[in-house]
């Protein structure tokens, strides 16, 4: 028998998103076939990769990371740079001094900051939130405003403050809304549906599944992902055709294998190498599974995954 | 293509003699169909028949085994494309590449084989073979002797060559160690497919596009050799993902019994040097169809990620990995030994339990019942709680058993101090670190 290509054609699609304005704009998503089958169809937009920028400067002074940024650490320094790392689509500034626990930056410091970041960075953004939900509840509804028409994309709207995230973000000021849920189907399902119950526009939110690092519960990360595209694809579930924004260095560089120094673990080598591969499979494992854009820390990261997605597509 | 009850039920003698322990010949054959009862358990069938039924009620990808002994593996035998509709069984292993070509860095990549080899989650994870890849240009003798240096290894071993006179050398060197000969193509199969069968080892084939490689898998099949592995190629980085997924969809869902065998994905040669580029593509292949990911070579900041996705990837969805509550004496902790808690997730435990050791502290790490989740998920589904620790103590005379009187719990979870301080009068309640990896300072400063 000859050999005869069996298919996956889906009549459904992923929204295709589009972020920041003007000629720093990038659509996400939009594909109706699965993560890199372009030889089942063409893929409307490739998947996106961003680079994280903490506002409390570098993370981690590592040798690549120095060489790359130079020891600068005023953020706006460092999102100039980041913008033009090779590969680099996005930036996601993360404000990490608004947090109470830490720096407790107030939330009018934090605007003024968000907005000379915006205005330095040549790529679109996306702010991520201290991690404390009152506090980041506050900062997105008067980031949101501060930046109207910028068309940014607020990280994110999770299940205890959608509401007022939605209402701002969404409704008053036109932004993307990112919601967060912690890897499940259903979970994901059920904050969009009341993020649309509010009024916000299904083609104006992008989805955080939730993420772990590989060999962390990795397994779970695969399977949402997995069911969430052939729901969407397969059954045409409205409720799950956003596009899926993974933050990827958050998870990897904080387990074992990226922290320990190597005086600890001599046959591990050396640090940064360890950091970097970590990073560099997650972010692989969850474009094949699914994710529409990632979020990366290290310049040799973001460059190699850039380079496995132009080939791939 | 699957055969219905009503096509197995045309070939038995339809006498209903009940020997094979149905009433009647039609029970039988609807049993077989559905793969409740094998077809053998008739004794009136004709060797031709059973053939026919077994190899068209044969599961859609076959299960090929590879080395011998210890370095035994089954590859393939996947039902499904997606781990959650039931479980993928088979995991894939991983090969680095040794070669006869000129500048090859072949004494480092056997140093590899030597230094990667740890324990996680009570699996062994090292590197299971080794590619040794035939350059034309270079010497012949030098391939020989990677090869055999190669079995010394006691690992797997890839004879990735295409020159028959070559393969069947070196294959006479190996034989025993039951190698596998990648090298088929167009041009060569039936030669290789001789000397394959000779040997009787797995045959790799490659083909220059997608519909070329499966004609001349069918050749193959046809001069009666299934016992095959599917190259996926380096064409390309795009081509290879192509075939990976065409052919292990095409077995699964198209029914294609000559796609339905294992794959060799050389990422080494598709990322062409490029360490960080190569890392992905494992990683990319691990999640997508490669059964051999050959990398040119590996090393522990690649194994550490690689090793830990595959344990993901490959476990069975219905059961999570748990281990037993109780008290776990560490370092040769008595029961003056201060106490640590945490949940009975196996991979929690894992990797507390080993930072535990590695401190060198006597330590009594008292794990309790939640349900096998990690801590924070235990936490948000209410299965680690004050009142579950509670119980947990009471449950296993925690009291009675130990004397020290100091229990640290996860960082992660330190909201619960207080709740845990009232329902353990007794105890001093300290707040360890959140992650694992500084219970080692945390213990070293406590004491
Ligand atoms: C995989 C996963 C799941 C899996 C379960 C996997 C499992 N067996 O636990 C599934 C999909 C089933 C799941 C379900 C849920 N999950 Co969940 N899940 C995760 C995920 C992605 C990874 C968890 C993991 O495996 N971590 C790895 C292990 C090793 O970590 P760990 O146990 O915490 O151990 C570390 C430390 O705590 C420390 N440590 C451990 N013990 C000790 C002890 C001492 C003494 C010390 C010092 C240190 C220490 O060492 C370890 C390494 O550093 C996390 C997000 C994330 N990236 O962490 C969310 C997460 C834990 N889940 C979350 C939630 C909310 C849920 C659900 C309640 C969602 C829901 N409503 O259905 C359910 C609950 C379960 C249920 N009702 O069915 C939230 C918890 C929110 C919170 N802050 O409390 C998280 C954080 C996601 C999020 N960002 O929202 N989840
Ligand atoms: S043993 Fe064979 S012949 Fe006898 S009842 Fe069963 S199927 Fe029919």
């Amino acid at each position: 028998m000859a050999y005869k290509q069996t298919s996956q054609k889906f009549n459904a699609a992923i929204n295709s998103v589009e972020i920041g304005t003007g000629n720093k704009t990038l659509a996400l998503g939009g594909e109706n076939v699965l993560p890199f089958y372009s030889f089942d169809g063409p893929i409307l937009n490739p998947p996106r990769v961003g680079v994280e920028i903490s506002d409390l400067g570098m993370n981690d002074k590592l040798a690549g990371m120095l060489n790359f940024y130079g020891d600068t650490q005023d953020v706006v320094e460092l999102v100039k740079k980041a913008s033009g790392m090779p590969g680099a689509e996005f930036i996601c500034l993360v404000l990490d001094s608004a947090d109470p626990d830490g720096e407790n930056r107030s939330v009018e410091d934090c605007v003024a900051m968000v907005k000379s970041v915006e205005e330095a960075a040549t790529l679109p953004l996306m702010v991520m939130g201290c991690g404390n939900t009152e506090k980041d509840t506050v900062l997105f509804e008067k980031i949101s405003e501060a930046l109207e028409g910028k068309n940014i994309v607020i990280l994110s709207a999770k299940e205890e403050n959608y509401k007022n995230v939605g209402a701002s973000a969404g409704l008053a000021y036109g932004q993307k809304v990112g919601a967060e849920s912690s890897v499940d189907i259903n979970l994901a399902k059920q904050l969009n549906v009341l993020l649309t119950q509010l009024g916000v526009n299904n083609k104006n939110i992008i989805m955080n599944l939730g993420s772990a690092t590989a060999g962390y519960g990795f397994e779970y990360v695969v399977s949402t992902m997995d069911r969430v595209k052939m729901a969407a694809l397969g059954q045409n579930d409205t409720a799950l055709q956003m596009p899926i924004v993974t933050p990827v260095s958050s998870e990897t560089w904080s387990v074992k294998e990226s922290l320990l120094e190597q005086e600890d673990m001599p046959e591990w080598g050396s640090r940064e190498n360890r950091i970097i591969d970590m990073e560099v499979a997650t972010a692989a494992a969850c474009l094949a599974a699914g994710s529409n854009a990632v979020i990366l820390r290290h310049p040799s990261t973001v460059e190699a995954i850039s380079q496995m997605i132009k080939e791939l597509i | 293509m699957a055969l219905k009850g009503l096509d197995i039920f045309k070939l038995t003698p339809k006498t209903n003699c009940k020997e094979c322990g149905n009433p009647t010949c039609m029970a039988f054959s609807m049993k077989v169909a559905q793969g409740a009862i094998p077809i053998e358990k008739c004794p009136y069938l004709t060797e031709d028949v059973l053939a026919q039924v077994s190899d068209a009620t044969a599961p859609p990808m076959k299960t090929i085994k590879v080395g011998t002994g210890e370095n035994e593996h089954n590859l393939g035998g996947e039902t499904v494309l997606q781990r959650h509709e039931k479980t993928f069984v088979n995991k894939n292993i991983y090969a680095v590449t040794v070669s006869n070509a000129e500048g090859a860095k072949n004494e480092e990549v056997f140093a590899s084989v030597e230094a990667i080899d740890y324990s996680r989650i009570s699996e062994r994870m090292y590197i299971e073979a080794v590619f040794a890849k035939y350059d034309e240009k270079g010497s012949k003798e030098l391939y020989l002797e990677l090869v055999k240096k190669a079995a010394d290894t006691k690992r797997l071993v890839i004879i990735d060559c295409k020159d028959t006179g070559v393969a069947k050398a070196a294959l006479e060197l190996i034989k025993d160690t039951k190698p596998v000969l990648n090298g088929a193509n167009a041009e060569n199969y039936a030669e290789m497919s001789a000397l394959a069968k000779e040997y009787d080892v797995v045959l790799g084939v490659a083909g220059n596009g997608i519909e070329e490689l499966h004609d001349t898998i069918e050749k193959i099949e046809a001069d009666g050799n299934k016992n095959l592995l599917i190259d996926l190629g380096t064409k390309s980085i795009k081509d290879a993902f192509a075939n990976a997924v065409l052919i292990r969809r095409g077995a699964i869902l198209g029914q294609d019994r000559s796609f339905g065998y294992p794959s060799i994905a050389d990422v080494g040669g598709l990322a062409k040097g490029n360490r960080v580029l190569e890392t992905a593509l494992a990683s990319l292949f691990t999640m997508k169809y490669g059964s051999i990911v050959v990398m040119e070579n590996m090393s522990y900041s690649q194994a550490l990620p690689l090793y830990g996705l595959r344990q993901n990837i490959f476990t069975d969805p219905q059961k999570p990995m748990k281990v037993e509550p109780g008290i776990y004496r560490l370092n040769g902790a008595d029961e003056n030994s201060v106490c640590m808690t945490t949940v009975d997730f196996a991979l929690t435990y894992f990797i507390v339990s080993g930072e535990i050791e590695r401190s060198g502290v006597p330590c009594n790490l008292l794990i309790s019942d939640a349900g096998g989740y990690s801590v924070l998920t235990a936490w948000a589904a209410g299965k680690l709680s004050a009142s579950s620790l509670a119980k947990f103590f009471e449950e296993n005379d925690i009291e009675g058993q130990i004397k020290n009187r100091t229990l640290v719990i996860p960082g992660k979870v330190a909201v619960l101090k207080g709740e845990i301080q009232e329902k353990l009068p007794g105890w001093d309640i300290v707040v360890g670190s959140n992650e694992a990896v500084q219970i080692v300072k945390f213990l070293q400063d406590y004491k």
